[in-house]
């Protein structure tokens, strides 16, 4: 058991973190520039509703069975939260603070990392914290399909053998990894966005 | 060659609306010089144009026509020698006050060393020595205040622009930083251009007072103030002037 939460530790790891940073990028830039929004949101509105275990069996075709669809999966589900809860995080830069940014001084350039970043960092915050719980349900529907490893076939694995017992501890063990991951979450924005607590 | 610190010459601005193509005249022709080190209040009924001004000042919006000049340079883009201050501080809720303070020191890229001592200064100008590492959410209303006029004053700015900057405090905080933003400016005699909707504030704190009309925007009436500081409330001459504006202004409304 030990071993299957581990590789789907680094799963959820791996594909999350990727998620992270092309959600976060991809979601400055719609937010922030009109042309990059109008390039890349149609291309998403038409992406977003399938669902990611829609994708499981061109996931499974792409990349056969195992650690890349997998990856692959959970990169799909954290993806869209954290890019939305950016574009909307930058959308909603008050418009004062960018303006008393370029009385400051401020270049294009400094009003976007040293405005509309930070601004937008609750909102980005929110985004990774729904991401991961998203792409923790998605790891754990594509190994029950599509892997010979993991909590999600280990789950499988003791439902064929009729071990309901295992299997419970299986789905414990989803549920206790995937609080801790989502409370460590928790303590990292509660740190990062301490500046947002009221006396 | 005008001596004027900031010439603001011959300043339209109308805005369109998108739908139905109304047009609202905003500013007509508006003219004023400030002098080097010169106090320089805007009065008027709302919606005559004083912040659309104090922006086309600040470089915030453009003008549609005429033009603004700071020693007898045009500007046209926002820069630091114009620090303005809004009525709603507008600070940066993620930086303690010393990192509002140096926020444009920082971006001008002044040595951190030096960025420490200009904190250091500012702050204990306006009065906030021992708050250097609260947050904006932990301050009240004057004490933001003071963040932002210290923030505005830390880029050592040739002019500073304050948009109803009090507006938005209570009566006691109110006069309390009336009597800090004149010792501020005492020190620091820089020429400001204060936009109020109190004339009484206006009277408190200016050597001149320009009165704008509405709809459009237009100067109706230049007072210069010739009381010295300073200025006590209760005092006749201000007590007069202050009637005759107030005067001035209602008829403007009726």
């Amino acid at each position: 058991m030990w071993g299957n939460t581990i590789i789907s530790l680094w799963r959820v790891l791996v594909g999350f973190a990727i998620a992270a940073v092309s959600g976060i990028l991809l979601g400055i830039a719609i937010g922030w520039w009109r042309t990059a929004r109008d390039l890349l949101e149609p291309v998403i509105e038409i992406l977003r509703p399938i669902p990611p275990l829609a994708w499981i069996p061109l996931a499974m075709l792409w990349f056969g069975l195992g650690f890349t669809p997998a990856v692959f999966l959970i990169w799909l589900g954290a993806f869209f939260p954290i890019l939305l809860n950016t574009v909307l995080g930058m959308e909603s830069t008050p418009k004062k603070l960018v303006e008393v940014a370029k009385t400051l001084g401020a270049s294009s350039s400094q009003v976007l990392f040293k405005v509309g970043v930070p601004s937008a960092a609750p909102s980005i915050m929110a985004g990774l914290r729904i991401g991961i719980g998203i792409g923790w349900m998605c790891l754990v529907a594509a190994e029950l399909t599509g892997s010979n490893s993991g909590l999600g076939y280990m789950i499988m694995y003791y439902y064929s053998t009729m071990e309901a017992a295992k299997t419970v501890a299986g789905m414990l063990m989803i549920g206790i990894v995937g609080f801790l991951m989502f409370s460590a979450l928790k303590k990292v924005e509660d740190k990062l966005l301490f500046w947002r607590v009221q006396p | 060659m005008s001596k004027a610190k900031l010439t603001i010459e011959h300043i339209s601005k109308s805005f369109s609306e998108k739908k139905g193509g109304k047009v609202t005249h905003a500013l007509q022709d508006f003219n004023l010089d400030v002098g080097p080190g010169e106090f320089v209040a805007i009065v008027g009924p709302s919606g005559c144009g004083k912040t659309t001004l104090l922006k086309i000042v600040a470089g915030l919006e453009i003008a549609g026509e005429g033009a603004v000049y700071l020693d007898n340079k045009k500007v046209t883009v926002p820069g630091p020698e114009r620090g303005l201050v809004f009525q709603d501080f507008a600070l940066f809720p993620w930086r303690d006050v010393t990192g509002n303070v140096v926020f444009g020191p920082e971006l001008l890229k002044v040595p951190a060393a030096e960025r420490v001592k200009i904190a250091e200064h500012y702050i204990q100008l306006v009065g906030l020595s021992g708050n250097e590492h609260k947050y904006p959410a932990e301050l009240s209303g004057g004490m933001k205040q003071r963040v932002a006029i210290a923030r505005a004053l830390a880029n050592n700015p040739e002019v500073l622009l304050m948009d109803e900057p009090f507006g938005s405090l209570d009566s006691q905080t109110r006069s309390q930083m009336q009597k800090e933003l004149l010792y501020i400016w005492q020190e620091k005699r820089k020429a400001v251009l204060f936009v109020t909707h109190s004339v009484e504030e206006a009277v408190y704190l200016s050597n001149r007072i320009v009165m704008l009309s509405a709809g459009p925007g237009t100067i109706k009436q230049v007072y210069t103030v010739g009381l010295s500081y300073p200025r006590s409330r209760s005092d006749h001459g201000f007590i007069s002037l202050r009637e005759k504006i107030t005067a001035c202004i209602s008829e403007e409304c009726r």
